[in-house]
């Protein structure tokens, strides 16, 4: 007689709780073979403003910590991803059908990836802004800050190092983030959400809502209380991502687009994941007795 | 203990300021004149002196003064006459079960309870202080502020606690929150005065640093920072500021005014925190409940706690301590 | 009433400290061929351990070892590989925090307030801060190759500090180390060689030779090492530049300095006293760019002196154990006698000495905290580091006067700016011919801002990402 497991529930990720969606809908996730595993949460338009509404919330916490201190943070969290290896690694076999050895490449590769990013908190501004040498006696600088709220779509097929490469470019500098998770492959992205909440990471800086970009997307894309949005989730959608780049432009959003195909998430990501979502502020102050 | 014995001061105040409090624009300027306080320097500071570490038989006597300097208070308005009277005994009495635990400096009420806390103290040494002039939040008009003041005068208190009027302040109409000042101090007869600067509204150590100097110079006895009924109320680095205020005060004019910081001072470990800077910035001539205050109500309960485990070696329980 | 503060001792038990130590080459704990040595601590004299001593073969095989290892691990090394090394080191720093500062504060003399608040935290920043950019370098704008093995001497008066200034950015850009650290405070580098183990760090990426001057001339003048890196006197420094001049070595050089603290009749004035005061009495003085000179606006010196001396007599000269010391041991019997030396020249010369009553121990060495009035430009103690906790007081009238004077040294590491006036706060630092300036605050230091000086007080700069630089091609 083979003992029964008790089975996982798979719920939203918003202001640091685990609530199911205020709809009561869910929806069924298989694996890579289409055989059932569970019946995730499924995001509601309703969600998405309780989410975007967490994140602001946190916005002001999180932007004026440290560089150092969201650093720290964020190496915490590669922490606590090292040490559930084999959970993410079941995760992402789970849902992509990867075999052993490349889904531990993968594991690997999103851990190395949230360390990457975690060493930009506190260089990027030394990388991007400048003192600026003005004609007249006036000290002058341009220095990054962050924009604010921003929705992440993220990638349909790179269910964690594609979800972790979309998450840490917008946090590390101080913006918080509500992500619309791959529809398909949903269920590494509230692993990583419990990862989040077991790492200091303060409620609200991340919020990952299972769910259809289709639908709960529009609803984020035309949010006024949302700064920038990135498409990539919508990648092949060309029509969706059009209309939604349309909805972002009402409040100016900062746009990411949507690749026409998935990027090579083991590529070298460059800095533009994490420009996108900076602003860039000059001050003036004359130089005089 | 008794406040009257503390050395008087006001009445010759007003003379030596009578230039700089001509006018609002003589006052302005002199206000504006004092030095600057960096943000960032003073916190520095007051952290610092957060991390000295008190011990043993310092840490038994500086627990005794703290207790000494509590102005034991209750500020709700379901007081009744009960509350108060409770309030009272446990001031003479703080510890039921230790005869030789210190009384608390005063109890602080609102002016209809004063009656009733002085039957309950009587000559026992322990004052009574009553809020005034329309705590907390001091918006009514100056002669409802003054009757306030004189019933509470009038029913036996011993220190008046006023605010004075932010809004005025904020929009630099100094020269009025001076008068007022003054006028209070005046209906306070023999009462030693109080004037809450509410620190948690005036935002800016800059701020804080003329509040102390024109509520000295308009003859204030003591300078509190809050009602206890705003957030931030007393902080360790404002407390700072005001200590510097008294400090210089003291070498312009030869004159002592005390402080007292309310609401937030929880522990005796944060007691014990604002006795270090008492000591290192004003002196240890402030190291007196004539001149330093409390004003707490669960901090002296923590202050027992902390007696009683030096005494006996052992953590205690709230179950061994009066509620009120 | 009184109030007194009790003895607050930190507990000495949570180091554990052998009654010898090897040096620490190719990953491993090994004999030295010099004369061993003993280190003591300062605030007592008692004797702590004996250190070996590195003779020129000793040099030459801790050379060798960073050299394999160079070559043979860790300039192959992916970046994001060796960043993970150094965020290991860092983390085991943060967790051993408290015996580091306790073993610092017993080598060194520096009160365990600082050693626990200030440097142990910026040395675990910096090894969290420069890992980070091992897997970023081509993002720097300094190229992406290492150099080779890097020789580096420190001072004995922020021990580990120093020892995390110069290994973090090296191994971050691919070098390997050797590292002397000074003969009076060895024992936290021979802790962190236990946390380089703890972290299995590859053997050979950090070497750690004690010894003394001949120690270090050799690993400065050793044909294989492509990088030197010294802090420092500037006499020594001046030396090391004319034995490297030739060679394909490059050099970064942190000297000495005596750095002007200008106080304007508009400054925070409580805030600048106590900015006076952390500048020059901060770590005994025992800091290259300590605020050794007071520059005071003539209007307001006679008040600003006032509460400098009231303020200076609240600080607390003790054991640096004491939770509530703030002002420690002099490190050495010889820099206590440079001290003196130094002082009673002042007084010589004809400057006002002042000292707060301080009841100083018996055993050990010590100073109490000194200023000196009428001090001009032209006085020994106005132009000659003390390294001491001996502030020198000047008067001027006008900005431009300040920075004739400031700037009237063959040093220029830093400075410092007390003024409510933004512009002239950039004034001034425009006009400052010093590598730091600091406003409104003094000694500062972080992780990701370049530290370094102009002038006879060195060359290059530690910190930041123009920390980098020195240490790739």
């Amino acid at each position: 007689m083979s003992r029964v497991d008790v089975r996982k529930t798979y719920k939203l990720f918003i202001g640091g709780g685990f609530p199911r969606s205020e709809s009561g809908h869910s929806y069924a996730v298989t694996d890579s073979k289409g055989k059932f595993v569970a019946n995730a949460a499924l995001a509601s338009r309703k969600d998405a403003r309780d989410a975007v509404q967490a994140a602001r919330k946190a916005f002001g916490g999180w932007s004026s910590r440290t560089a150092y201190n969201r650093a720290q943070i964020l190496y915490r969290v590669a922490e606590v991803m090292e040490d559930r290896r084999p959970q993410f690694v079941d995760a992402v076999r789970q849902s992509e059908g990867l075999a052993a050895a490349r889904a531990e490449k993968v594991v690997d590769e999103s851990i190395d990836r949230l360390v990457w990013y975690a060493g930009w908190a506190d260089k990027i501004t030394q990388v991007v802004g400048n003192a600026n040498p003005v004609a007249g006696p006036y000290f002058n600088r341009s220095t990054p800050e962050p924009t604010g709220v921003v929705a992440v779509l993220a990638p349909p097929e790179s269910s964690l190092l594609g979800l972790v490469s979309t998450i840490a470019p917008v946090v590390v500098t101080g913006n918080t983030v509500v992500v619309v998770s791959s529809y398909d492959r949903p269920l590494p992205a509230v692993t990583f959400s419990e990862v989040l909440a077991t790492s200091d990471v303060p409620g609200g800086v991340v919020n990952i809502l299972t769910g259809a970009a289709a639908t709960v997307a529009p609803w984020l894309a035309a949010h006024m209380d949302v700064n920038a949005i990135d498409l990539t989730g919508v990648a092949g959608d060309a029509d969706l991502a059009r209309n939604l780049e349309i909805a972002a432009a009402e409040n100016l959003k900062r746009v990411r687009r949507a690749p026409a195909t998935e990027p090579d998430w083991t590529q070298d990501p460059g800095i533009d994941a994490m420009t996108t979502f900076l602003e860039t502020k000059t001050v003036w102050h004359p130089i005089g007795v | 203990m008794s406040s009257s014995t503390a050395a008087p001061a006001g009445a010759t105040t007003g003379a030596e300021f009578a230039e700089i409090t001509r006018s609002d624009s003589s006052l302005r300027r002199f206000l504006h004149g004092l030095p600057g306080v960096d943000q960032v320097g003073a916190e520095a500071r007051a952290a610092t002196l957060g991390t000295r570490s008190i011990k043993t038989t310092a840490k038994q006597s500086a627990i005794d003064l703290a207790i000494r300097m509590v102005d034991l208070t209750t500020l709700e308005g379901q007081d009744t006459h009960g509350k108060v009277r409770a309030l009272a005994a446990k001031a003479m009495r703080p510890d039921p079960a230790d005869q030789t635990c210190p009384a608390a400096a005063a109890v602080c009420v609102y002016p209809d309870m004063v009656a009733t806390a002085k039957e309950v103290l009587g000559d026992s040494g322990v004052n009574v202080a009553a809020v005034a002039t329309a705590f907390p939040s001091g918006r009514a008009a100056l002669d409802i502020k003054l009757a306030d003041t004189r019933d509470a005068v009038e029913a036996g208190a011993d220190e008046i606690d006023m605010v004075i009027d932010r809004g005025a302040f904020l929009s630099g109409r100094y020269l009025q929150v001076f008068e007022e000042i003054v006028a209070v101090r005046e209906a306070c007869g023999s009462a030693h005065l109080k004037v809450i600067f509410e620190t948690g509204e005036l935002q800016t150590y800059d701020n804080v640093r003329r509040a102390s100097w024109l509520a000295m110079m308009a003859g204030g006895h003591f300078i509190k920072t809050s009602t206890g009924k705003v957030q931030p109320a007393a902080t360790l680095p404002v407390t700072q500021v005001m200590l510097e205020a008294v400090r210089d005060f003291r070498e312009a004019t030869g004159q002592m005014i005390g402080v007292k910081p309310a609401g937030g001072i929880r522990t005796s470990k944060d007691a014990i925190k604002y006795l270090v800077m008492v000591n290192e910035v004003a002196g240890p001539d402030w190291l007196d409940p004539d001149w330093f205050r409390f004003g707490a109500s669960t901090l002296l309960n923590d202050l027992l706690m902390q007696r009683t485990k030096m005494k006996t070696g052992r953590y205690s329980g709230p179950d061994y301590f009066t509620l009120d | 009433m009184k109030l007194e503060y009790a003895p607050a001792p930190e507990s000495r038990s949570i180091v554990d400290i052998k009654p010898s130590y090897g040096l620490f080459i190719g990953g491993e704990f090994v004999d030295g061929h010099g004369k061993a040595f003993k280190t003591i601590s300062p605030a007592t004299e008692e004797v702590l351990s004996e250190v070996a001593d590195a003779d020129e073969a000793d040099v030459d095989a801790a050379v060798k070892a960073a050299r394999r290892a160079y070559t043979r691990t860790w300039s192959k090394m992916p970046g994001r590989e060796r960043a993970k090394y150094l965020y290991r080191i860092a983390r085991i720093i943060q967790e051993r925090s408290r015996e580091l500062a306790v073993l610092e504060s017993l080598d060194n003399g520096k009160p365990i307030k600082e050693s626990r608040d200030v440097d142990v935290p910026i040395v675990a920043a910096h090894f969290f801060y420069y890992a980070g950019w091992a897997d970023k370098l081509e993002y720097a704008g300094y190229g992406t190759q290492p150099l080779g093995v890097a020789g580096q001497v420190i001072p004995w008066n922020f021990p580990l500090l120093m020892l995390a200034w110069k290994i973090a950015p090296a191994l971050a850009c691919g070098n390997t180390v050797v590292l002397k650290p000074a003969e009076t405070t060895p024992l936290t580098a021979l802790l962190f060689a236990e946390i380089c183990q703890q972290a299995d760090l590859p053997p050979g990426v950090v070497n750690i030779v004690t010894g003394a001057g001949e120690t270090g001339r050799a690993l400065v003048a050793h044909e294989d090492v492509d990088k030197v890196a010294f802090t420092g006197s500037t006499d020594v420094g001046r030396a090391i530049a004319k034995v490297v001049a030739g060679s394909d070595k490059k050099v970064t050089l942190e000297l000495g300095g005596k750095a002007a603290n200008i106080v304007f009749d508009d400054a925070p004035i409580d805030q600048a006293v106590e900015g006076i005061v952390n500048g020059i009495f901060f770590n005994q003085g025992h800091v290259c760019c300590a605020g050794s000179r007071l520059l005071v606006q003539e209007s307001i010196a006679e008040e600003l002196l006032g509460r400098l001396k009231r303020r200076m007599s609240t600080l607390r000269v003790g054991d640096p154990l004491d939770k509530n010391t703030d002002v420690g041991a002099i490190n050495s019997a010889e820099q206590l006698a440079r001290i003196r030396e130094l002082s009673d020249i002042g007084e010589a010369e004809g400057a006002g000495r002042w000292s707060p009553e301080c009841e100083l121990p018996q055993h050990g060495f010590w100073f109490p905290p000194t200023l000196f009035t009428g001090v001009s430009q032209a006085h020994r103690i106005a132009r000659e580091e003390i390294f001491g906790p001996v502030l020198s007081v000047l008067t001027f009238r006008t900005p431009a006067e300040a920075i004739e004077k400031a700037n009237n040294t063959p040093f220029g590491l830093s400075a410092g700016v007390w003024t409510d006036k933004g512009s002239l706060i950039l004034h001034m630092a425009n006009h400052l011919r010093a590598g730091v300036v600091w406003a409104n605050t003094f000694n500062k230091f972080d992780p990701t801002s370049p530290f370094g000086g102009y002038k006879e007080s060195g060359y290059g700069r530690e910190g930041g990402r123009h920390g980098l630089e020195a240490y790739l091609r």
